[in-house]
Parts: structure tokens; sequence; C-alpha cells
């Protein structure tokens, strides 16, 4: 066993090794969040939450971004709504309907998986394309579309990776008991409750975070918008457009912006958690 | 008198409900799957307007792009995409399998899930907040410190920080993909090796790696796809200038931010929107033809399993 | 009423004193996660025979064979105490080196899993490992070890090919020429034929038999047949504890534990 030695040795260098990439990989994460807090925090501020930008945008050093938290809250909560409505009778009609493994399921799912991997500056593209030929303005409405349609896929995947755990018996109890298709589904739906909420924070987070498809949809605006056909800034394009400003008010807004959209972020994350952590004890 | 019909032909009322729920929701799916094909269709009839006045070939290799003359190379813009996600495979590829395989092989359960969620967080974290932490920390960084120590003097705005904010992102997506394909290599596969005498790493580099080769290809072809239609998080770190990147602290000018920095402003210039959408067409294909091949990989990996 | 086990195994032991014990096992203790699963085994598996271990599912057999290889280290909440000694030097000492442990132990498992590589490559992968670089050698140990197996000339002519395009029996019969490449001196089977077909399953145990000449052999089992036809010693195992060990003909025939007898008879599974 001449060459054991040298094979310990050789083993304990790449373990030191791959714990190092670990390191690094988990600790960007930190360094993201810290570098964002560090930045953010001496601007935060009651005003800076409470208040619309005040003196013009991109130079105006007065106020806060309600309008922009705001914003985002709508646009994110009205195409998550619109999004989920869609994409559960969807996944419904995939997997109680339609015969598992059926041509028209199996090609769906992947015209789904396509339509995940698609940029959301090519969705942004196309619909801006749409609204200048229907003659529409960038506006809240415009933004919701394009959202609704990037969060559908997400939608359908994640509830239906869901379906797919659940034990087919359940279904071959209910419809035995002479349950139609319909009931059969409502019970599945209770059964995979938390996984829903799931889904559709997920879509939240992703609604929420997006900037290329809302960038040329939506505009921007210094004021919250009252109806749906008015421009309307998000957080990520407050962050986007004034992260590159001369002033270091404005600047401070992006940053304060940034720390916000993070927190909601993070909220998310740990409801999403937590959930997971509902949907696995329902199942035992 | 309708509870009353209710009551005499349960049945019926049901079945029709269950009936409109059906083709409701059959409608509905109809209309999504419509998209995609309205998709392919809308970018192909805006881009022909290019297409038709030079041949393809020509618009791709051409390096020249100033549209106010009418000249519409994309070159640049594929070069500088192709920089940023090469520079992020290099940096993110040895890393992630590297993580993945401590994670699996050597981490025990409560390691394990305390990282697994930390790279969810970071799988939600939005590119833009991406793209302020390359603003803020990598593009002074390079600009400031390495660049330099090769004796060159750059803002810091280059291909290189875009490949790094990109691979950061990609961490998430490469993990967590390359974790699930190492945790369905049979456990006794490893029992069988390590009962030979070899040792945990000759294990798994001869023997886990080499089963798992086709999973972690789709994992990096999937997390090529997503590095190509990032957009703004390189957008805000590439520089954006449409020239070929001849090194990698050179400024470059990815095809996502390209779309997103002139869609606005396009429309006195003929061909301009034409062109945008030849851009967003070609991302379209690249990305669903990456999606397509991990998805195979994947598919026929599950198959043999079975 | 049943004896207390460790009478038992006092007097199997002087049965087997007149044999060379290859494995000793002393007080040994396997906890999983809180559950004790194996509970003060002491054991000596003699030389150059074949040694079942049966019992009923979940009864600690599998557990008892990677004990003795030292598989269960990988597992994540696993506590081993007390004492395996291989040719008196203990596995579980501090100074025990894993690799060179395991080598000394092939382990042919449930099903066949060939390495991901040629038939070739399959068999030259452990001397590969522990050093050997000679193409002339290894060429010569896979064919050996092919013959022993008698596999040879069924794939002789495409070496160079998958190793999981073999049949099932096929495949478990490679693995055991992978297993012999390294030159162990102990042969672990962990229902090994569980997965393989009639025919199959009776060129592996005439295998086996052959093969106790050179190695000594533990087996586990949940075939009584199987470990009637096959096995010089029996040690049946009853949720964690030895019950009874000692020459085959003995527990089969003539059981004195009343557990073993109606596990024997088959009241019990």
């Amino acid at each position: 066993m001449s060459n054991i030695n040298r094979r310990l040795r050789k083993e304990r260098i790449a373990k030191i090794l791959m714990q190092a990439s670990g390191i690094i990989i988990t600790g960007s994460l930190f360094f993201i969040i810290g570098t964002i807090l560090y930045k953010g925090l001496p601007y935060l501020s009651l005003d800076m939450i409470t208040k619309t930008p005040q003196g013009g945008f991109y130079i105006g050093k007065e106020g806060g971004i309600l309008n922009a938290i705001l914003g985002s809250l709508y646009l994110a909560g009205l195409s998550t709504f619109l999004a989920t409505l869609i994409g559960i009778p969807i996944c419904l009609y995939l997997n109680i309907y339609s015969k598992k493994g059926s041509r028209i399921s199996r090609f769906s799912k992947l015209v789904f998986d396509v339509l995940f991997g698609i940029p959301s500056i090519v969705y942004g593209a196309i619909a801006f394309s749409i609204m200048v030929w229907l003659g529409v303005r960038a506006s809240l409405i415009g933004g919701v579309i394009t959202i609704t349609l990037l969060t559908i896929p997400i939608v359908v995947r994640t509830i239906d990776e869901l379906i797919q755990t659940i034990p087919t018996d359940l279904n071959h109890v209910t419809t035995s008991l002479g349950a139609t298709r319909w009931e059969s589904a409502k019970v599945l739906l209770t059964y995979i409750k938390p996984g829903l909420f799931t889904a559709i924070l997920l879509a939240f987070g992703r609604a929420i975070g997006d900037v290329a498809g809302v960038l040329l949809t939506t505009g921007f605006s210094d004021n919250i918008p009252v109806y749906l056909d008015e421009p309307t800034a998000t957080l990520p394009l407050a962050i986007f457009f004034q992260l590159s400003s001369p002033i270091p008010e404005v600047q401070g807004r992006a940053y304060a912006s940034a720390l916000i959209l993070t927190f909601i972020i993070l909220f998310i994350v740990i409801c999403t958690q937590y959930l997971a952590s509902r949907q696995k004890k329902h199942k035992v | 008198m309708k509870k009353k019909a209710k009551n005499l032909l349960p049945v019926n009322y049901r079945l029709i409900k269950d009936l409109v729920i059906k083709n409701l929701s059959g409608v509905l799916l109809g209309i999504c799957l419509l998209v995609i094909i309205a998709i392919v269709i809308g970018l192909s009839i805006k881009s022909e307007p290019l297409i038709s006045t030079e041949s393809l070939w020509n618009i791709l290799s051409s390096s020249v792009w100033s549209p106010m003359k009418g000249n519409f190379g994309f070159l640049p813009f594929i070069m500088g995409t192709v920089w940023v996600t090469l520079i992020s495979l290099v940096i993110a590829v040895p890393l992630c399998l590297a993580a993945s395989v401590y994670l699996v092989e050597y981490a025990g359960n409560r390691l394990r899930n305390f990282v697994l969620p930390l790279v969810n967080v970071l799988a939600a974290i939005p590119p833009v907040l991406y793209g302020v932490w390359g603003v803020l920390f990598v593009v002074p960084l390079i600009g400031n410190y390495i660049a330099p120590l090769f004796g060159i003097s750059t803002t810091g705005y280059s291909v290189f920080s875009g490949g790094i904010v990109l691979a950061v992102m990609i961490f998430p997506i490469m993990v967590s993909i390359m974790v699930e394909v190492l945790q369905t290599i049979p456990k006794e596969l490893r029992s069988v090796s390590l009962s030979l005498g070899a040792t945990k790493l000759e294990t798994i580099q001869q023997v886990v790696l080499k089963k798992a080769r086709p999973g972690i290809m789709a994992a990096i072809v999937l997390a090529v796809s997503r590095a190509f239609g990032e957009t703004i998080a390189v957008l805000m770190v590439c520089g954006n200038i449409p020239k070929i990147p001849q090194s990698i602290f050179d400024a470059g000018y990815p095809l996502p931010a390209l779309i997103a920095n002139n869609f606005g402003e396009m429309m006195s210039i003929p061909l301009y929107d034409s062109a945008l959408m030849f851009a967003a067409l070609l991302l379209f294909i690249i990305i669903l033809g990456f999606n397509l091949i991990s998805r195979g990989i994947l598919k026929r990996m599950e198959a043999k399993n079975i | 009423m049943y004896a207390i086990p460790s009478i038992e195994t006092e007097k199997t032991q002087s049965i087997i004193h007149q044999v060379n014990p290859h494995i000793q096992i002393k007080d040994l203790n396997v906890y999983v996660e809180d559950q004790h699963i194996l509970k003060n085994i002491n054991l000596e598996i003699p030389n150059n025979c074949i040694t079942s271990i049966i019992g009923p599912s979940g009864c600690g057999k599998t557990t008892l064979l990677k004990t003795l290889n030292r598989l269960l280290d990988d597992s994540t909440e696993v506590k081993v105490t007390g004492s395996v000694l291989v040719n008196g030097e203990d596995i579980y000492g501090p100074d025990a080196e894993v690799t060179h442990i395991r080598k000394k132990m092939g382990l042919l498992s449930q099903k066949p899993f060939p390495l991901p590589m040629s038939i070739f490559d399959n068999i030259a992968y452990g001397p590969k490992i522990h050093g050997n670089r000679d193409k002339k050698s290894l060429q010569a140990i896979v064919e050996r070890q092919l013959k022993n197996v008698g596999l040879w000339e069924e794939v002789k002519d495409r070496l160079d090919s998958s190793a999981s395009k073999l049949s099932i029996g096929q495949q478990q019969r490679l693995c055991l020429a992978r297993g012999l490449a390294v030159e162990p001196e102990i042969i672990l089977g962990d229902e090994s034929t569980s997965a393989l077909d009639p025919i199959s399953t009776q060129v592996i145990e005439n295998l086996l038999i052959q093969l106790k000449q050179d190695y000594t052999i533990v087996l586990v089992t949940h075939i009584l047949r199987q470990a009637r036809r096959v096995s010089d010693y029996i040690l049946f195992l009853y949720n964690g504890e030895v019950v009874e060990f000692g020459r085959s003909e003995d527990i089969l025939l003539n059981p004195q534990n009343e557990i073993t007898q109606q596990y024997v008879k088959g009241f019990i599974s």
C-alpha cells in the first residue's frame, strides 16, 4: 500500500477545494444582501416609504419611492392573480381531464417548459410591439399583461409538479365514490393547498422582481397609478433608472428601493419555505 | 325553481358543471398554447423586413452596427453574449460541480438542509439586485484592483464584470440540478467502488461523475440558456459598446441588452425595429434549442434509471 | 422458552474452535439513528467456508454484512462499538485504513451494479486504483478473473463494449470477477442472487462453492433452501441478536432454539 498516502492526501486537498467552492457559493448570497443592506440602510426612512418623489424624475432630490412600492405591488398582485386564475384550471385540465401521458398533455408540458425558458425581454419586446400596433401607451395594464404571460408558466409548472407527487390512489378513491372529475379536482386542490400558495408566492416573487418585461411596457411615473392605463413605476425600474443618476439623493432612492425589494423577496422566500415544510408534513 | 331542478336531477347538474369546467379550462390551455405560436409568428413577421434586405449570413457575420446608415451587423452582440456566457461558465461550472459533489457525497444531512435553502434564496433574488451588486462591488473591484494588476486601465464596465455577475446568477440553477442528478446515482454503485478499495474521491471521479455526466451536461446547458437571456443585470455592468470584445476587460454588448436599451427609441430609423425584433427572434431560437437539448438529456437519463 | 443467546454462542464457539477463525466479531453493537440494530454480537467466522446469515427481514443481516467492510462508515448517524478482527487485526481500530480493509473483502450486492464503463475496465478498475498501470498484467488479470467466473468465453470478443449490455446473470458474474480482481480474502454476498433467474442463481451458487477453497465467504440470504444448498455454517439472526450459530445441518435439521425452529419450519419469516 505504498500509494495510499498519496491517494488520501489527494482526497483531502480535493475536499478542501470543494468546501471552498461551497463557501463561495453560499457566501455570495450574504455578500449580495450585505452590499445592499450597507448601501441602502442609511437612506431608509419613513419619508422614503410614504412619499412619492418630488422635484422631477431623475433629478428631484426630495421625497420617497411610494410610487414604485405601490406600483410594484399593484403590478405583481394583479398579474399573479390573473396567472393563478388561468394557471390552475390549466393544471387541472392537464392532470385530470386529459389522460396522463396523452399527446396533448405531454405537448402542453413541453410548451410550458419552453415558455418558462423564454427571457422576459422577449416577452417585453413582443408585448411592446403589440401595444404600438394597437396604439396603447406604456401603462399598468400593458405591464400586467406581459407579466401575467411571464408568470403563467411558473404557476403551471410548480402546481403540475406538485400534482405529480400525489398518489393516483387519491384520485381513484374519489372517483370510485362517484364524484365527478370536478369534484375530485376539488379534493385534489385542498390536498395541495400549502403547495398552491407556494406556487403563487413564487410567481409573485418573479413578477415583482422583473425588469426586462416591464421596461418597455409599463413606462415610469412619479405618481401613484389610479387607473390601469396610466404609466406606472415599479421598484426594479426605480432601481434601474435612479442608480445611474449623478445626484446622490436620487441614487440613494435606488439603494433604498433595492433594500425594500430585498425585504419583500426575503419575506416571500421565508413564506415559501414555511409552506413547503407544511406541504411535506401534509404528505406524510 | 333552480333549486328544485337540482334536487330532481342532481347527477345531471353535477355533470353539466363538470363539462363546463372541462371546456373552460381546455379553452384556457388552448389560448396559452397559442401564445407560443403567436410569439414565433410575430417575431418572424417583424424581422422579415431586415432579412429580406440582406442575407442572413451577412447579418450574422457583419461587425458593423450603424443603424443610421442602415448597417445592421449582429456579430458584436453575438460575440458580446458569447463572451459573457463563456466567462460565467468558466467561473460557475467548476465551483458548482465541486460544491454539489461536496453536498451530496461528503456533507451530512444537517449541512445539506442548511445550504440548499440558501441556494434557493439566491435563486429568488431578482436580476436587478444582482445588477446593483455588480455596479457597487464587481465593477469597482475590476476597474480599480484587478485590471491594474494586468496593466490595463478600464472603468470596470466589462464583459468580465458581466461574466462574474452572471456566474453568481446561474449558481442556483446549476447547483440545484447537479445535486438532484447526483442524488439519482444509486448508492450501491458507490458501495461497489468503495468495496474494491477505492477512496471516496476516486469513486466520485471515476464512477459517480461518469454516471452523472449527461445530467451535469443538462444542468450546464440549462444554465447557458438562462445566461443567454439574462438582460438587466448584465446590461448594468457590461459597458454596452457595440464592438467585438478583444479581451475580458473590454466592454461588450450582449443581445438582450441591445433590445432593452434601444427598443423605445427606434421608431424613426428604418429597419431598426425589425433589427431588434430579429435580435429577439435569435434569442428565442437559441434558448429554445438549448432548452430542448437539456430536456432531452434529462428525459433520457430518467428513462435509463427506470 | 428460548435460551439466552450468549449461551448459545458459547456452545457453538466450541465447535468452531477446531477451524481457523478468519473473522472474529467481539461485542459488536450498531446503532442507526438511535435504533439499536445489532445487539452484542460475538461471532467467529471460519476460514474457507461459506457462512450464511439467515433471519427475517429487518433483523440486521445486511447491516452485519456491511459492518464487516465498514460500508456503514459513510452513512450518517451510524454508531459502531466493539471490534471486528480480520486475521487478528481490528478493522475498527485506530490504525485501520479503510480502503485497505475494503480491498480485502469483495462485495457482491443484491443487484448487479456494473460500473459505467466497458467490461474490461470494470475488472481492471480495482487493480488500476491500487496502482497497477501495466497493460499486460491488467489484461492477464481480466482474463484470469473472467475465466474464474466462467464468463471469458461469452465476452472475450467484446471486452470493450459497455458492461450494461450484458444480461443480468452475466452482469452478476462480472461483478464477482471484478471483486476477485483486487485479490480479496473474503467475499461478502448480500442476497446476491435475489435479482437473478434460477439458472443464473445456480451458476453463481456453484461458483461460490468452488471459490471457498481460496476464500472465506459470508452470504446474507433470505432463502432457506439456498442456505441449505451452499453453506457450511449458518447464523440465525433475530431482532439484531445472534440466536443460533452452527454447522448448517445442525441448524436446519436440529435447531436448539425455539425461534430458530419456528423460522426453519416457516412459521415466521
